[in-house]
């Protein structure tokens, strides 16, 4: 009898610790806490940073996969309608494709796309093997020869398709470019062009006044009696962009409406919410990219509840020691906003295009390029011996400016701040940026070349992508090339 | 079953919007309600009418007659006007995000792009049936991923000049010989019925 009563005790205490570890379990899932020990496995370099707010992704408990799918739309939709999808769900709705459907379902991200899959994940966050294209394109060799005897793996690797973006590598846009020279007659970016220059002006987005008002007298800063900000800091104002436009303290220290005199209301360290009062296109923009994601809207790592045992917490900004990518030891705890490279007060356009990157990035293709031929050209333009879009900044190719339909449907030129957009696949850099400059041959195999790109484009491309090569076979069959 | 009968005089716009106008009324179709190839019929109605005024006097004039824009395959990069069979997929496709009680595709024998080849033997039977028998439609039904479907084919002529120089002096086009009111392709509407 005493042996049953123990037993009986044991499994008693056994049944309670169990609930007690479930019902831990569910609130650390639901509200927060080491929400780390939940992690299936490593998530992609997409998305690690934001892989402790789950519920950005896991948006239902019980929504299975369609609510991660609408997650992935949540984000990711207006990206795919920019670079004009190759394979937008919608083209495989029809009852046609039923059969390929059952082979590969290609109206879902996650046929191709698993999170926290290390093992099988490729480049773009693939998680199919390399050959999934032979689902739906079997029968390429016939209708195109050349590409007879390749293997499936070979169409997305060999710098000739992508499955989604192929903005760059479209056949007639492949034609268009062959024959330009490694380098332009002209190299300049597009935004400086001499016409879009003067709209620039005329639009009044770049500086066209001296820092002082319209009546001859310097601005008077209208920060609430209380505030007494260092000199340097009034002198750094008055010279920046905003000083010369007239955007006075209350500008971004106090949040829209509120009286610029009153010291209640003075946000002492204004964030994105206050920039995007005038940049939204930027903080938009901002919060897509690598740099900015964390800042994105509902990237809550604990939820309020629980009695106040849970406190809503969000994501903290972005800091080099969260990245995966070599970054400088002094720089790892700086937190990511759009003042870190700004600089408060300065704005200083330039330095935030090359010495803010380089204050926390240390890989070598960052190293590499202060001895490149682009880092040369962007000290000309920056001293003023070289006109402007001459020279090649860290955020001339990775925060390019771009002619841009804002949210009133106006086109505008503004600097791209998701600074990953045009890296996934990198050929969308080629035409955004480097075709400005250098012919679409020398481009694609340049952006094909790992080595070269470590480097930063000190000397030629030694990989070469066949498929150009095809490209001018065909104009020649026709007669359209010598 | 196969219903191979002579086209039908082209319905006014108000029975089509009477028959597609919702869900519930398509659903009709398989309970004894509108018919699925008056249905169909009535579809094709508006797709051919818009598709032929689009083609004439907004591509065609445009291009060939005043030579004022080009249209073309890419054309938000050449700054272009979309091509007539581009107008006709984006509509198909908005079509498909908004309802499944019907579908629609714009296929060919001798398709510029490969992937408007016909895939299934429907598909393939009936655009021979309306290239071999001018003025007919064709019908009939298949069963694709489990649901069995009502599927019309209706002719696709070419109905401006544009139509028939673009196609013929295509890179990729496999028949170059295409003349003004030519069956080019045709139009393929299907309708789950089970």
């Amino acid at each position: 009898m005493a042996g049953n009563r123990k037993t009986l005790r044991l499994w008693i205490l056994w049944a309670v610790l169990s609930l007690v570890a479930l019902a831990a379990a569910a609130a650390v899932m639901a509200y927060g806490g080491p929400r780390h020990l939940f992690l299936i496995g490593k998530t992609t370099d997409a998305h690690h940073q934001m892989e402790l707010a789950c519920d950005s992704c896991h948006t239902s408990w019980f929504g299975g996969r369609e609510a991660i799918e609408e997650a992935c739309l949540n984000c990711h939709t207006d990206d795919l309608a920019a670079m004009d999808d190759s394979h937008p769900a919608k083209k495989f709705r029809d009852p046609r494709n039923a059969e390929r459907l059952e082979l590969l379902d290609a109206t879902k991200c996650l046929s191709c796309h698993v999170e926290h899959n290390e093992d099988v994940t490729q480049q773009m966050s693939v998680t199919l093997p390399e050959d999934y294209c032979s689902a739906c394109h079997q029968e390429i060799a016939e209708e195109r020869p050349s590409h007879e005897g390749y293997g499936f793996e070979t169409c997305g690797n060999a710098g000739c398709h992508n499955f989604h973006d192929n903005r760059a590598l479209y056949e007639d846009f492949l034609e268009k470019h062959v024959a330009e020279d490694w380098l332009k007659r002209y190299p300049r970016m597009r935004f400086a062009d001499p016409a879009i220059t003067k709209q620039l002006l005329t639009n009044g987005t770049v500086a066209t006044t001296s820092p002082v008002s319209a009546q001859g007298e310097r601005i008077i800063p209208d920060a609430p009696a209380g505030i007494n900000p260092d000199a340097h800091v009034m002198e750094e104002w008055v010279q920046s962009a905003h000083g010369v436009a007239e955007v006075n303290c209350s500008g971004c220290h106090q949040p829209k409406g509120a009286t610029a005199s009153s010291i209640d209301s003075w946000i002492e360290k204004p964030g994105i919410a206050q920039c995007a009062t005038c940049h939204q296109n930027e903080a938009d923009r901002f919060v897509k990219g690598k740099h900015g994601m964390r800042l994105a809207d509902d990237m809550v790592v604990e939820h309020d509840g629980l009695w106040g045992l849970f406190k809503k917490e969000l994501l903290s900004p972005m800091r080099p020691e969260l990245a995966r990518l070599p970054m400088k030891q002094e720089a790892a705890h700086i937190d990511l906003t759009c003042t870190t490279c700004h600089s408060a007060h300065a704005f200083d356009i330039k330095k935030a295009k090359v010495e803010a990157c380089a204050t926390c990035h240390n890989d070598e293709h960052t190293q590499a390029y202060f001895q490149s031929q682009h880092y040369e050209l962007w000290k000309q333009e920056s001293n003023g011996t070289a006109p402007e879009g001459s020279g090649v900044a860290c955020a001339t190719c990775h925060m390019p400016k771009l002619e841009t339909k804002t949210s009133q449907g106006i086109k505008r030129w503004i600097a791209d701040h998701n600074q990953s957009a045009n890296l996934h696949p990198n050929e969308v850099m080629g035409r955004e940026v480097c075709m400005d400059c250098h012919g679409m041959s020398f481009t694609i195999d340049a952006l094909a070349d790992r080595d070269l790109i470590s480097k930063n484009f000190k000397g030629r491309p030694s990989v070469h992508v066949e498929s150009l090569d095809w490209v001018e076979t065909r104009m020649r069959e026709r007669g359209d090339r010598p | 079953m196969r219903w191979k009968i002579k086209a039908c005089a082209l319905l006014p716009l108000t029975a089509l919007v009477a028959a597609c106008g919702s869900g519930a009324e398509t659903e009709q179709a398989a309970s004894g309600g509108i018919e699925p190839q008056i249905f169909a019929d009535s579809l094709h109605a508006v797709m051919a009418s818009d598709r032929a005024v689009y083609t004439k006097r907004v591509v065609n004039r445009l291009q060939n007659d005043e030579g004022v824009i080009k249209a073309s395959e890419h054309f938000e990069d050449d700054k272009a006007l979309p091509l007539p069979a581009q107008m006709f997929r984006f509509g198909a496709e908005a079509v498909a995000e908004k309802t499944d009680k019907f579908s629609y595709q714009l296929l060919s024998l001798w398709p510029i792009n490969k992937q408007n080849a016909p895939t299934t033997d429907l598909e393939k039977e009936g655009l021979q049936f309306i290239i071999d028998n001018p003025g007919e439609n064709f019908y009939g039904e298949e069963e694709l991923g489990g649901t069995t479907y009502f599927t019309a084919v209706y002719a696709d002529p070419a109905v401006a000049p544009a139509c028939v120089t673009c196609h013929n002096d295509h890179k990729d086009t496999p028949k170059s010989d295409f003349k003004l009111g030519d069956t080019m392709g045709g139009v393929v509407i299907r309708v789950p019925v089970s």
